[in-house]
């Protein structure tokens, strides 16, 4: 850590750290200096020019988010001065921004219009100079010009995706932020540009008009499922710390919205490892080269338009809650005497990209879905509210026999780290036919963007790579086009942190919420005597009963991919229009 | 030896900042670094400023000295002049012959009024997109692809090539344009006031009149009262008839600097538009003006920005009237 100094802000004397800025400062000493361009996983723009301070010695107005701390500094972080420049600055952002407050993903936690409030800014003293501007649909993800505030750091998101997708175009006011027609740019769904993006500009098709629709389907068995990542990070939305774990309270509030049935896939996350192991088996065995994950929906599209020469690589393993939406209409329904015709299944999942995985013709089974609906967490905190059901006040519940107790493993899966952890665990059974000692591969764990372990199972050395974000995963590729044996299993996972810092996951998200976030998962599996997925009792029945064979395994469990053309840009008349 | 020739002179930068020229260089030669660059910023953006292209047509060879003796004295791998595009047909064969064999590469700066700010220049040269960087760092620290680089203005190398040749009279070129008489670049003793210039190059006016000096646009007000003062910035002045149309002119600025803006910045961005939509009608609401020249004077990202502010503000209180 570097040296401890002391400032005054407001002549309160602080203790903070050289290297720090002075808004860094003032936030973790609960002074609140106003920013909207200011995120933490990204670089110091400046742009939006709230943040002013006035600071001893220095001429004028600064932005607090670029100016580090001093020894002896003293700040002043509100006065009659700052407090105008900030309103007439706010006055002019409101005028490039369409409020659409009763469909915005920013809710009650909008922080425009907090400033609005907090500066008695008068919102229409100039007239929305934007509402000409278009709306843009791709795939799963809506761009909303008319309320972006051209603060760039969904460009910045996307850039560090090595996306690159969202782009400016020209200079001034016609600035315009909006997706790329370059034919070699296509976005991936990952969703990292909506929980960047200050003023809720951007958003998941559907999010929110859509969310009600699995609701209102007449005459169905309706089941659900929520990811891994979900309980560790709903509670937010209901004013909770990160980490809270709220998988009780989650199935309670489900099954109060009317679901029949309420599974966890983080059960079917432990088919899933059965399944990976097997293949990260093959591949050490046969040293065809590393296994790469295929459970991130935005990963597969990254490698499907940007690598076609690499998809080979995939495990042809399904993702998680596919598999679960499969085993429901297939094996389930039949057990229950009831017609897969007649079953939804709807995904609670913290991914935008879950959306458009859905949709791939290849995971039919028998011209169905596995799965019909993906509504993010943060739709369904909205639709939560929306209903009047509050997680902080609910009796949790138990999800739904028989898949409702996971392994450990399975919820890992949430975290950057936990499916190829979970595979390890697995893998090394089916390699000795034993099991771990110590189950912790503490090696792959964490908020590093790459991780590195070799693993030595019987004189044999497995080596993996965990990484988050595709902007490391791109490395990883760069370093496999020098050496193609580098690694035998690859694990990417294209939000930070994992699915836990996912696209469709509360807003904010930051470096110390995803770490908070992932910790409550880690404790889960430490918590549970059931920590390996192959000893999953119900997941071992099913393989008795129905996956006994190559084909229903195959059918149930796998998928193909292929090289993915650029998609299609849609120019919506609104955001309403997305679904 | 050059640096403390330099110091000794007083020269200051040409471009309109006026930052010591000694110190620039000394700050580019301490820097450690394997590599440094030098540029002459000859995009003479600033409307009403016409001096830089009146060097470089007729004194080329002397520019160029100026340039190669930065080079040898911060220990420069590379220097660029940065080319107002407009100038580049009439000057490019001129100075291609000063250069030489000197690593001097000549560089046509695109349009527009951010290229001419230093950090946009950096940017611009490096291909990045068009607008300025953050301060710190300073480029004398990390200029262009990250070293340290020596920005100057084309007069500014010019006087460094007196200087070295002992034959440094400390003036400089001012720029007469507007509604004077004698229009055209003028070489004066560098401290005259802007009533000495206008008397001196019988541009004294016959009607009643206002001037902004330093720059064509971002220049200041001064009433024909307050002329006793240096012309400052980078040595322009523009005479104005006191009977023009308000609004007429502040249309002018508003339109200029609004098709300027880069947009990087609230405040520049959106207050130079608001300012064009306002200036469009008959009638102006005055403190909603002023609220929007404060934002852009006080939190401006760059000085362009802050610049904006400074005509509207002098006109509006000193010839306008409250």
């Amino acid at each position: 850590m570097e040296n401890k100094i002391k400032i005054f802000i407001d002549q309160k004397e602080i203790e903070t750290f050289e290297g720090k800025t002075v808004l860094q400062a003032a936030k973790e000493n609960g002074i609140n200096i106003p920013a909207l361009c200011y995120h933490p996983d990204l670089k110091i723009k400046a742009n939006c020019r709230l943040c002013l301070v006035e600071i001893k010695g220095e001429r004028g107005l600064v932005p607090s988010c670029r100016v580090q701390v001093k020894g002896g500094m003293e700040v002043i972080s509100e006065s009659e001065k700052i407090a105008r420049a900030r309103k007439i600055n706010l006055e002019l952002i409101f005028a490039q921004h369409v409020e659409e407050c009763d469909d915005c993903n920013r809710g009650m936690s909008c922080r425009l219009l907090m400033l609005a409030r907090k500066y008695k800014i008068n919102i229409k003293r100039f007239l929305d100079r934007k509402s000409v501007r278009n709306v843009y649909q791709f795939g799963t993800i809506v761009f909303d010009q008319t309320k972006c505030i051209d603060c760039r750091n969904c460009v910045e998101a996307c850039a560090d995706q090595t996306v690159n997708f969202l782009e400016v175009k020209g200079s001034g006011h016609d600035l315009e932020i909006g997706p790329s027609v370059e034919p070699n740019r296509d976005c991936v769904y990952c969703g990292q540009c909506i929980v960047h993006c200050p003023v809720g500009a951007i958003e998941a098709a559907g999010e929110f008009e859509g969310v009600e629709v699995p609701l209102k389907q007449e005459g169905k068995i309706k089941v659900f499922q929520f990811a891994p990542a979900i309980r560790a990070s709903i509670g937010e939305s209901f004013g909770l710390p990160a980490g809270s774990v709220m998988t009780g309270q989650l199935v309670a509030g489900l099954k109060a919205l009317g679901a029949d049935k309420v599974f966890d896939t983080s059960v079917a996350a432990d088919f899933t490892t059965i399944e990976e192991a097997g293949e990260l088996v093959e591949h050490v065995k046969n040293g065809t080269g590393p296994c790469f994950s295929s459970c991130c929906p935005a990963w597969v599209k990254y490698l499907e338009f940007n690598y076609p020469d690499l998809i080979g690589h995939f495990a042809t393993t399904r993702s998680p809650h596919i598999i679960m939406g499969g085993l429901v209409k297939n094996y389930w329904a039949q057990k229950e005497k009831i017609d897969p015709k007649d079953v939804i299944v709807v995904s609670i999942m913290p991914c935008t990209a879950k959306k458009y995985e859905i949709q791939r013709k290849e995971l039919e089974i028998d011209g169905l879905r596995p799965v019909d609906y993906v509504l993010t967490t943060r739709e369904l905190a909205y639709l939560f509210r929306k209903k009047g059901i509050n997680l902080k006040d609910i009796q949790p519940q138990p999800a739904d026999s028989p898949w409702g107790e996971p392994s450990g493993a399975g919820v890992i899966y949430g975290a950057s780290g936990g499916v190829v952890e979970s595979a390890l665990r697995t893998a090394y059974y089916k390699l000795t036919n034993k099991d771990l000692e110590k189950l912790d591969f503490e090696q792959v764990r964490g908020m590093q963007g790459i991780k590195k372990a070799e693993i030595e199972i019987e004189g044999k050395k497995i080596r993996v790579a965990a990484v988050n974000g595709l902007g490391n995963a791109k490395k990883i590729l760069d370093e496999l086009a020098e050496n193609p044996k580098a690694y035998d299993a690859v694990e990417v996972m294209a939000c930070p942190g994992g699915c836990i810092g996912g696209g469709g996951q509360p807003i904010p998200t930051s470096p110390e919420i995803r770490k908070q976030r992932a910790e409550a998962l880690y404790q889960i599996d430490r918590d549970k005597t059931l920590r390996l997925a192959h000893k999953n009792s119900d997941v071992l029945k099913v393989y008795d009963e129905f996956l006994n064979n190559p084909e229903t395994i195959h059918k149930i469990c796998h998928t193909s991919y292929n090289k993915k053309a650029k998609g299609e840009i849609r120019t919506l008349k609104d955001s309403k229009q997305s679904i | 030896m050059i640096i403390e020739q330099l110091k000794q002179s007083g020269l200051k930068g040409k471009g309109g900042a006026g930052f010591p020229t000694g110190l620039k260089w000394e700050a580019v030669k301490n820097a450690q670094a394997e590599k440094k660059y030098v540029v002459c910023n000859a995009s003479e953006g600033e409307p009403g400023v016409l001096k830089d292209y009146f060097l470089l047509d007729n004194y080329p060879a002397k520019v160029i000295k100026g340039m190669e003796i930065a080079l040898k004295e911060i220990g420069g791998e590379q220097a660029y002049i940065y080319l107002n595009p407009d100038y580049f047909p009439a000057l490019e064969g001129k100075l291609k012959a000063a250069i030489g064999d000197l690593p001097i590469v000549l560089f046509k700066k695109p349009h527009g009024y951010i290229c001419g700010e230093e950090s946009t220049l950096l940017n611009v040269i490096e291909g990045k997109e068009t607008m300025p960087r953050l301060k710190p760092p300073f480029p004398t620290q990390a200029g262009l692809w990250g070293y340290p680089t020596l920005i100057n203005n084309v007069e500014t190398f010019y006087q460094v090539a007196k200087i070295a040749e002992g034959d440094y009279q400390a003036d400089r070129f001012y720029t007469l344009g507007g509604e004077a008489k004698n229009k055209g670049v003028f070489a004066l003793p560098e401290n005259l006031t802007v009533k000495q210039v206008l008397e001196k190059t019988g541009n004294w006016p016959d009607f009643d009149f206002f001037v902004q000096a330093g720059g064509g646009m971002s220049g200041e007000i001064l009433t024909s009262a307050e002329l006793d003062v240096p012309v400052g910035g980078a040595g322009s002045i523009t005479v104005y008839n006191r009977a023009i149309d308000p609004l007429e002119i502040m249309r002018q600025w508003a339109r200029f600097f609004m098709e300027q803006s880069c947009g990087q910045c609230v405040p520049c961005r959106e207050g130079t538009y608001r300012l064009n939509e306002i200036f469009k009608n008959d009638e102006f609401d005055r403190a909603l003006v002023e609220d929007i020249l404060f934002v852009l004077a006080e939190t401006s990202l760059c000085p362009l920005g802050r610049g904006a502010a400074v005509p509207f503000y002098g006109y509006l209180n000193k010839i306008y009237g409250k």
